[in-house]
């Protein structure tokens, strides 16, 4: 890279170089931060707006001839009053609950016991990293292949273990398992990723207050509660807000995994967002689905971080 | 970082990112479709095109549960990836109305296509738009509807017959009615053969494009199921929720509750292939399409697998399956595909696309005494055209569509409610979507 | 004092409380590995093992998953296949013994070469805007500086499908569907943000008396950054690159949606293999276990400074 630098600083006018070189502070911070502003201005807040706009016509993108009825609120009312709308509301919030509740424990857990660095901590923690840098949306699609009863390994490893036969029970087709059936996907696929930002949290308290502590005699179940969980805290929480933003948006790995199925019992805001923009091509309706749900999860976040705020400076 | 890395790296990003250049302009055109067996046919019998015209051919094949989302969205997105196009006969409506389709009459015209050398189903199913009327969007390409296969193998073994026939007093033998299925598929269902568990039949349940849909409207239908009234369109109620579409739903769910293999929640084309191909059923609901790779299949073809055309109850019919082949009309090379279209309509290459395993519409093949022979299934296949009924074409059938799929599959798969509240339900959605579109 | 040293130190965990936690850790990252070694055996199972009922553990190894990942193929009559010359590749002799002969390529290669394209493209320009603003947010008074940065994040918060609608429209306006460039502008718009506020953190931990102390000694703001700012914040934009490029390389949604036959990257091409029936499933599993090298291979060489670089990275503060 160094080298291919050096030539192509070589072909650098000099004269470019110069001025470059010379620049102000000030001249240097918008050259920096403008690009980046310019980009988010580009392909989020005017898109976002455009969105706005749209929510409140009659708009449908796959018929683009059609003259663009302006119906107000209509489409807000139609949202809101609609009880499918609803119920993929609830379906994601328990799958928002659980995965998050699950990662957090598990991650919390591994991180603890990887930060007791055994021999060869850190090659089995790169192993347990790897799920997570897996598609989540080819994820979704194998593990069909592993939930399949007659074909699948799942059912037969459940079946190792528990004993109730492989054919007697389907995770995804079922209504009652399928729910966790893809919490239980995407815990496998995320726990790692908590896990890494909980180690990141238990390596950040100094050693010396763990120090001071054994020296005034507390016991490391002692320690454990009044050192480590608060001072880790900030990490941990900041790991739920991050998964708890990505699992709201959750689309590909569900989608692939069971489609939303049986009937809409997985079926997560996402989804039933995908399939009024672009297979019914309601796209104003779709457009005011899109700023509900945003403003859900802004208004969400805004209130989890003035705590997390709160939960740094203690 | 120093000025030279940056423009390094975002020359770099940005030479890459940039679309590369166009290729030389070699004659060569894009035909989209699904991606399926009768699509390798396809691709072995254009090599009879380029040999005649020189146009070279490439292909874009999509599988069929994602088909309507690529190809939808690629002609909203107006795009040029396709200049040929082998749409699903709902698009119809919506393509014809909404610029994606180059209208064919006037070509027909001039080089001779006449539409009445295609069987009449197929150019009213594939074809036109508005319905009956003679204005043409397509060529009717592959002609398909959905059908039943059996394992023969079984039904000929003498200790199933002799047990079959002491549990019923009736031979074992391709149903002709629903009823039969039924009490066929409950007969096999358990049964220990060859040392492995079977099931008794296949149906779809698909959840994601269309799959539940085609596979219950075959039931629907027989029971008295109509989309509308004929003497008044788009008024539904009482003829799609009318107490016999309700008893023929009820008989779809009781299907697949007593006697389908475990597991097939979400099961379409390619999921029957493989539960009929691993020995896990007797009898598979699936499209005449696949029935050619079938009957080659090592494991379950030749002599061990029978055929029948969808059973009857107090109607009988079956779901059209089957499409034409269209022209985009954002393509930049009509001329090459229009080519295409001349080429595929004469008798000679509809004759080898018979041969090779495509199913074609025309006249002179379908009409060719020597037919009913050609193949084992030929004569089911002649009957079910004869019978065909189809989902809505309009332009708006996806909302039509998908709310049938959530509206049967909660009921049937996910044990949501009783099926008089679907079927209620799904008048209630499809007025409103006839309201929003102003037919009603 | 550096937190990975705690030897000898009075912190460091008892012999009998660190192999129960081994052990722990060992079954967990075992156990969490076994869908995948199924999916890496799936890969080099014949068609009939793969879908093999029950399913088989010991099989004899094919190349049937790779050959059909990247061949496509078309079934010919049998005559036609005894008269072909005899073959030596082996994905032939395969296609052969299924009464089916090699067509022509598949779109692995065309669509595998998308993602390189775009994954490492936009890591790129994620990170040098990302390095850029986080300096200047860092070091320089900004109007509306808390704002802005929270502006930044809040782009996460939409679900990548209501995004999608107004890009489709606007890309569709501007000719960017189905190009490389228009995913490489959207990946990096939404890794920007995870980009700014890592990489601020990272400077924000570098005393700022370095680069004082270099501005003193004559050099511009400019040399600076390089000379002083970026060594230091080596590990913690090799960091925010793995993450970036995790998210670009393996991104579904924008690229289902937004891109059709040229730009199309792999995530959307794998799970729609399907063979003569239903899915390959060895096609698939072969598709997702080289999709899966270049990622692992990155994060592997580069893991020492994952984990160092989310110690001292923007959690820190």
């Amino acid at each position: 890279m160094t080298d291919l630098a050096e030539r192509a600083a070589r072909g650098t006018p000099a004269g470019i170089a110069r001025a470059v070189r010379g620049l102000s502070d000030r001249a240097i911070a918008w050259l920096f931060i403008t690009p980046t502003m310019v980009l988010l201005l580009g392909i989020n807040l005017f898109p976002l707006v455009w969105t706005v706009r749209l929510s409140f016509t009659s708009y449908r993108a796959n018929r683009p001839n059609a003259p663009i009825r302006w119906v107000g609120i209509d489409n807000y009312l139609q949202v809101l009053g609609d009880p499918d709308v609803w119920a993929a509301m609830q379906t994601t919030a328990h799958f928002l609950f659980w995965t998050i509740l699950l990662q957090t424990l598990i991650g919390y857990a591994l991180a603890w016991l990887v930060d007791r660095r055994f021999k060869g901590h850190g090659l089995w923690t790169t192993v347990i990293l790897i799920p997570m840098m897996l598609s989540p949306a080819v994820v979704g699609n194998f593990w069909t292949f592993l939930y399949q009863p007659q074909i699948g390994l799942w059912n037969r490893a459940i079946e190792f273990v528990t004993g109730t036969p492989a054919s007697s029970f389907t995770m995804i087709g079922s209504v009652r398992l399928a729910p966790w059936a893809i919490v239980n996907v995407d815990t496998w696929m995320w726990t790692p990723y908590v896990m890494l930002i909980c180690l990141a949290g238990l390596r950040s308290i100094p050693a010396h207050l763990y120090e001071a502590a054994e020296v005034d005699g507390a016991s490391r179940f002692r320690q454990f509660w009044t050192i480590t969980v608060p001072l880790s805290l900030p990490f941990v929480m900041l790991a739920v807000l991050f998964r708890g933003i990505e699992n709201f948006k959750m689309f590909d790995m569900v989608n692939l995994l069971t489609n939303g199925g049986p009937g809409s019992t997985t079926e997560l805001a996402s989804i039933t967002l995908k399939r009024e923009a672009f297979e019914k091509w309601r796209t104003g309706y779709s457009s005011a689905f899109a700023i509900v749900l945003f403003v859900t999860v802004f208004g969400l976040a805004n209130v989890y971080v003035k705590a997390l705020n709160r939960v740094k400076s203690r | 970082m120093s000025i030279r890395k940056f423009v390094v790296v975002l020359s770099l990003a940005c030479a890459f990112a940039l679309p590369a250049p166009a290729s030389a302009q070699a004659k060569k055109i894009t035909l989209c479709w699904a991606a399926w067996d009768p699509a390798n046919a396809l691709v072995e019998l254009s090599k009879d095109f380029t040999a005649r015209t020189g146009v070279q051919m490439a292909f874009e094949f999509v599988p069929w549960t994602s088909f309507a989302d690529r190809f939808l969205n690629e002609l909203n997105s107006k795009g040029q990836l396709c200049d040929l196009i082998i749409g699903d006969s709902q698009w119809i409506g919506g393509a014809a109305e909404n610029g994606h389709y180059v209208k064919l009459n006037d070509f027909f015209d001039k080089n001779g296509i006449k539409m009445s050398d295609f069987e009449p189903a197929t150019v009213t199913g594939y074809s036109e738009w508005p319905k009956k009327t003679p204005n043409y969007w397509a060529l009717p390409a592959m002609g398909d509807a959905i059908g039943w296969t059996y394992r023969k193998d079984w039904f000929a073994r003498p200790e199933i017959r002799a047990e079959y026939k002491k549990k019923t007093g009736r031979e074992l033998a391709p149903p002709k009615t629903y009823a039969e299925l039924k009490e066929i598929a409950e007969f096999f269902q358990g049964r220990v053969i060859d040392g492995k568990k079977v099931y008794g039949a296949y149906i779809y349940t698909e959840r994601g494009s269309e799959g539940i849909t085609m596979g219950v409207t075959n039931v629907l239908y027989d029971w008295g199921f109509e989309y509308d009234d004929p003497k008044k369109p788009y008024r539904m109620e009482g003829f799609v929720n009318s107490p016999e579409a309700v008893a023929g739903l009820e008989f779809y769910k009781a299907l697949y509750k007593c006697c389908t293999a475990p597991g097939l929640t979400n099961a379409y084309m390619s999921e029957g292939l493989d539960a009929f191909k691993s020995g896990q059923v007797a009898m598979q609901m699936n499209f005449f399409a696949f029935f050619p790779g079938l009957y080659k299949d090592p494991n379950v073809g030749g002599d061990k697998i029978g055929f029948f055309a969808n059973p009857a109850q107090k109607k009988q019919f079956t779901q059209l399956g089957g499409q034409g082949i269209s022209v985009v009309s954002y393509s930049k090379h009509r001329e090459e595909a229009l080519q295409y279209l001349k080429w595929f309509a004469q008798p000679d290459v509809q004759k080898k696309w018979w041969a090779l395993g495509g199913y074609s519409c025309h006249k002179a093949v379908l009409g060719d005494p020597s037919f009913p022979k050609s193949a084992p299934f030929a004569q089911d296949f002649l009957t079910s055209m004869g019978m065909v009924k189809d989902f809505w074409a309009e332009p708006s059938y996806a909302q039509l569509l998908l709310s049938m799929q959530k509206r049967v599959h909660d009921y049937v798969v996910a044990d949501k409610g009783t099926a008089k509240e679907a079927l209620d339900a799904l008048v209630q959605d499809w007025t409103k979507v006839f309201k929003d579109d102003g037919k009603l | 004092m550096d937190p990975d040293d705690r030897a000898g130190s009075v912190m460091e965990a008892r012999p009998w409380a660190k192999r129960i936690a081994a052990v722990i850790v060992v079954t967990y990252a075992l156990v969490s590995m076994v869908p995948l070694a199924w999916i890496f055996a799936t890969a080099f199972k014949s068609g009939t093992d793969s879908i093999a009922y029950p399913p088989k553990i010991l099989f004899r190894p094919s190349p049937e998953g790779f050959c059909n990942l990247f061949t496509t193929r078309s079934r010919q009559p049998e005559e036609y296949i005894r008269s072909l010359p005899p073959t030596t590749d082996p994905c032939d002799a395969n296609a052969r013994a299924n009464n089916m002969v090699i067509a022509g390529p598949s779109n692995f290669v065309p669509r595998f070469l998308n993602s390189l394209v775009v994954a490492f493209g936009s890591t790129a320009l994620s990170v040098l805007l990302g390095v850029t603003a986080a300096y200047a947010f860092s070091r320089f008074r900004v109007p509306a500086k808390d704002d802005l940065l929270f502006f930044i994040l809040s782009t996460r918060m939409m679900p990548p499908i209501a995004v999608a609608i107004p890009i489709y429209l606007m890309y569709r306006e501007l000719g960017l569907s189905d190009t490389r460039l228009g995913l490489v502008l959207l990946y990096t718009a939404v890794n920007v943000s995870l980009a700014v506020w890592l990489l601020k953190g990272f400077i924000d931990e570098i005393p700022r008396e370095y680069e004082e102390a270099a501005l003193v000694d004559g050099y511009t703001r400019l040399q600076a950054i390089r000379k002083v700012v970026l060594p230091q914040a080596a590990t913690g934009i090799v960091a925010t690159a793995i993450f970036c490029l995790i998210f670009a390389w393996n991104e579904y949604a924008f690229a289902v949606l937004l891109t059709s036959g040229h730009a199309q990257t792999a995530p959307p091409f794998i799970p729609i293999i399907i063979g003569e029936g239903g899915q390959d499933w060895p096609a698939v599993a072969a598709g997702t276990t080289l999709f899966l090298v270049p990622i692992l291979v990155f994060t592997v060489m580069l893991r020492k400074n994952l984990l160092r670089g989310i110690t001292f990275g923007a959690v820190r503060k």
